[in-house]
């Protein structure tokens, strides 16, 4: 697969197409110049290490929704073994913008729910760039609920632009499919790891990620509402997206300085897409780790500390009185 | 009116703005945004800010609604002294800080919800009501503390819940954060639930976004004033993504009620009596609501006085020696 850069990898993307060019005349040519292409890609791996120390907000919004990011299926594909995809709300319809199953994660049986963008456009358009409909976060809660009755740990893959803004979707209720979830999952009787993979979008995002911990992957972002719509609300004008991401603070990084997000998992250099296997190798760490932990705890304690948790959310004053 | 058909073809919600803002001087009269009768002030205040021609059902401050809601005295406000602060330090076109102290002087209130411990009929309840004057009456981290602790004295006191809705969403300013208090209020309900100890969820103009899609939409009953907008995205938002005219009455209260998502839409001025019924029920309260004491307290209802109706809305804002 050709990489894809983005505007701001510029100098790196003509790096690469140089070394490109050089194998291709290297393979016509009884001249050595592999010592040249050496030379090149030590100069194209700093210069992306710094491009890549100092990236803007809208930047990382921008790796978090690349072309090329890995998706759900693919972290479960490279994490988890035996995956059981499970369809359906029960109610309505399957909505292929949330995926889940059981599966297993080195022994351990788990659950596993994922918003799942498509790829090429005809998938796009069939997982509705990852929107999901009421029955989507409907048949995400049945399968948590599955999970819950066979003791199985839950873990979500968060990768959304938002929760689907469409007719159908408000007349079967998406205010109400998503509020229900924050209210079950806040009670659901076994440990639950939340991950934000790509786009964090809001209450689309935040209704499958209420649980006992809250990761981020390094270029990954979560916001209450996207750049662009801040954007046009606050400043009148989605141009002016790059600082709306600024001001909201939506990297990892700044939420982790926020205190409300737990760990950051790291990306391979450049981002998630540029080494999938060792991206998933991290969050699979992550992943196990986390689990472990929770696992140990009594079912009374770890729900009094996800209550705990929730409840300690915000920041306020109080002068004493 | 000579302009009548002028009006008519002038979008009803460009309409409103100009001819409430503009036009009619603040004194003696008003005019309904919806029908546009030119209506006596006081008339409409005595009508619980329900049109009197139309019934359209205007918004209704914080403050206002509480002391309309509940009876008069023994109240006790939750979480008064709790202040937004600003830790992203956000700046659009103005800064947080300088929206907030706008706000904060244009509604005398220090944040968005209002939360009072007092009764109902006589049945000790806590009742919170959103000021859609203050920033859009959007969700910050005051907002679900508020909401938490008004959770919480329930829970002490076995007292329902009730929350009067009104809000565009997530407050933007504070972000994630702001997103997070739909999860804790939503975690406080699950505690309330446990404890079977009612919510009641009243939707009013407007109910959208985030509010909806937490605490909103988890009442034990959903109740939805008339023709209140409800629901997750704004109409504007599913126009541009879906490029379709929407259908009429869509994300009304009756709209939701016909695709079920609430239990019933209830008219501002029967709220008192309704849920005051629907929470004997719910208690197991024997009491029957005798209509007699129904229109008792504080008097707002039909037959009022003049006098009475001053007297209520002279106490605005409350005075509560109780509270801390």
């Amino acid at each position: 697969m050709d990489l894809k850069f983005l505007d701001f990898e510029q100098p790196i993307a003509e790096l690469e197409a140089k070394i490109e060019e050089l194998r291709h005349v290297g393979f016509d040519n009884e001249i050595n110049i592999s010592e040249e292409i050496s030379r090149l890609e030590e100069k194209s791996r700093k210069l992306t290490e710094s491009v890549f120390s100092s990236l803007s907000a809208w930047q990382i919004s921008q790796i978090s929704r690349h072309p090329q990011r890995p998706h759900s299926r693919d972290y479960i594909d490279l994490i988890f073994q035996e995956f059981h995809e499970l369809h359906g709300d029960r109610a309505f319809a399957d909505d292929p913008a949330i995926i889940g199953g059981l599966a297993r994660l080195d022994g351990t049986a788990v659950l596993v729910i994922g918003h799942q963008k498509g790829r090429d456009t005809k998938e796009k358009i069939h997982r509705n760039f990852g929107m999901p409909r009421p029955e989507g976060y409907r048949k995400a809660l049945r399968l948590m609920r599955l999970a819950e009755r066979f003791r199985l740990p839950i873990v979500c893959l968060i990768d959304t632009p938002g929760a689907y803004p469409g007719i159908n979707a408000e007349e079967r209720g998406q205010s109400e499919a998503i509020a229900r979830n924050l209210f079950e999952m806040a009670q659901l009787q076994t440990p639950i790891v939340c991950v934000v993979i790509g786009e964090g979008g809001s209450g689309g995002a935040l209704a499958i990620g209420v649980g006992d911990r809250l990761l981020m992957l390094q270029y990954s972002t979560y916001s209450v509402i996207s750049p662009e719509g801040c954007a046009s609300i606050l400043w009148k004008s989605a141009d002016k997206a790059e600082l709306a991401a600024e001001a909201m603070g939506i990297t990892s990084e700044r939420l982790m300085e926020l205190g409300l997000i737990d760990s950051i998992v790291p990306e391979p250099l450049g981002g998630a897409h540029r080494d999938r296997e060792r991206m998933a190798d991290n969050l699979k760490t992550e992943l196990k780790r986390n689990l472990e932990e929770l696992a140990a705890l009594p079912m009374e304690e770890l729900l009094a500390m996800r209550y705990e948790r929730l409840m300690g959310y915000g920041v306020y004053e109080e002068p004493a009185t | 009116m000579t302009l009548s058909w002028f009006h008519k073809l002038v979008p009803s919600k460009i309409r409103t703005e100009a001819s409430t803002k503009s036009t009619v001087p603040e004194g003696l009269w008003c005019k309904c945004p919806s029908c546009n009768a030119i209506l006596y002030k006081s008339e409409v205040e005595r009508n619980l800010e329900v049109c009197p021609k139309c019934s359209h059902h205007m918004r209704i401050s914080a403050r206002k609604r509480l002391h309309l809601f509940l009876d008069p005295g023994n109240r006790l406000e939750i979480g008064e002294g709790l202040a937004p602060l600003d830790p992203l330090k956000f700046k659009d076109s103005k800064k947080y800080k300088d929206r907030l102290q706008q706000a904060q002087k244009a509604t005398g209130e220090k944040d968005a919800l209002i939360v009072v411990a007092g009764q109902l009929l006589g049945l000790p309840v806590v009742a919170g009501a959103f000021n859609f004057e203050f920033m859009g009456g959007s969700m910050g981290s005051v907002v679900g503390e508020r909401f938490v602790r008004g959770v919480n004295h329930s829970l002490e006191h076995g007292a329902p819940f009730v929350v009067f809705s009104a809000s565009g969403g997530a407050r933007m300013q504070e972000s994630l954060l702001s997103l997070f208090q739909m999860a804790k209020t939503s975690a406080a309900l699950g505690r309330l639930s446990k404890a079977r100890i009612p919510f009641i969820s009243v939707l009013t103009d407007p109910t959208m976004g985030g509010v909806s899609a937490s605490f909103a939409m988890l009442g034990d009953i959903n109740i939805a004033e008339p023709g209140a907008l409800i629901g997750f995205a704004g109409p504007r938002v599913i126009e541009q993504t879906v490029r379709e005219k929407l259908p009429e009455g869509f994300q009304r209260s009756e709209f939701l009620l016909e695709h079920g998502a609430v239990d019933m839409i209830v008219d501002r001025r029967d709220l008192r009596e309704r849920i005051a019924a629907l929470l004997a029920l719910m208690t197991r309260d024997g009491r029957a609501v005798a209509p007699a004491a129904a229109k008792a307290p504080p008097a707002i209802g039909e037959g009022a006085g003049e006098a009475d109706l001053a007297r209520c809305l002279s106490a605005l804002p409350m005075d509560d020696p109780e509270a801390e």
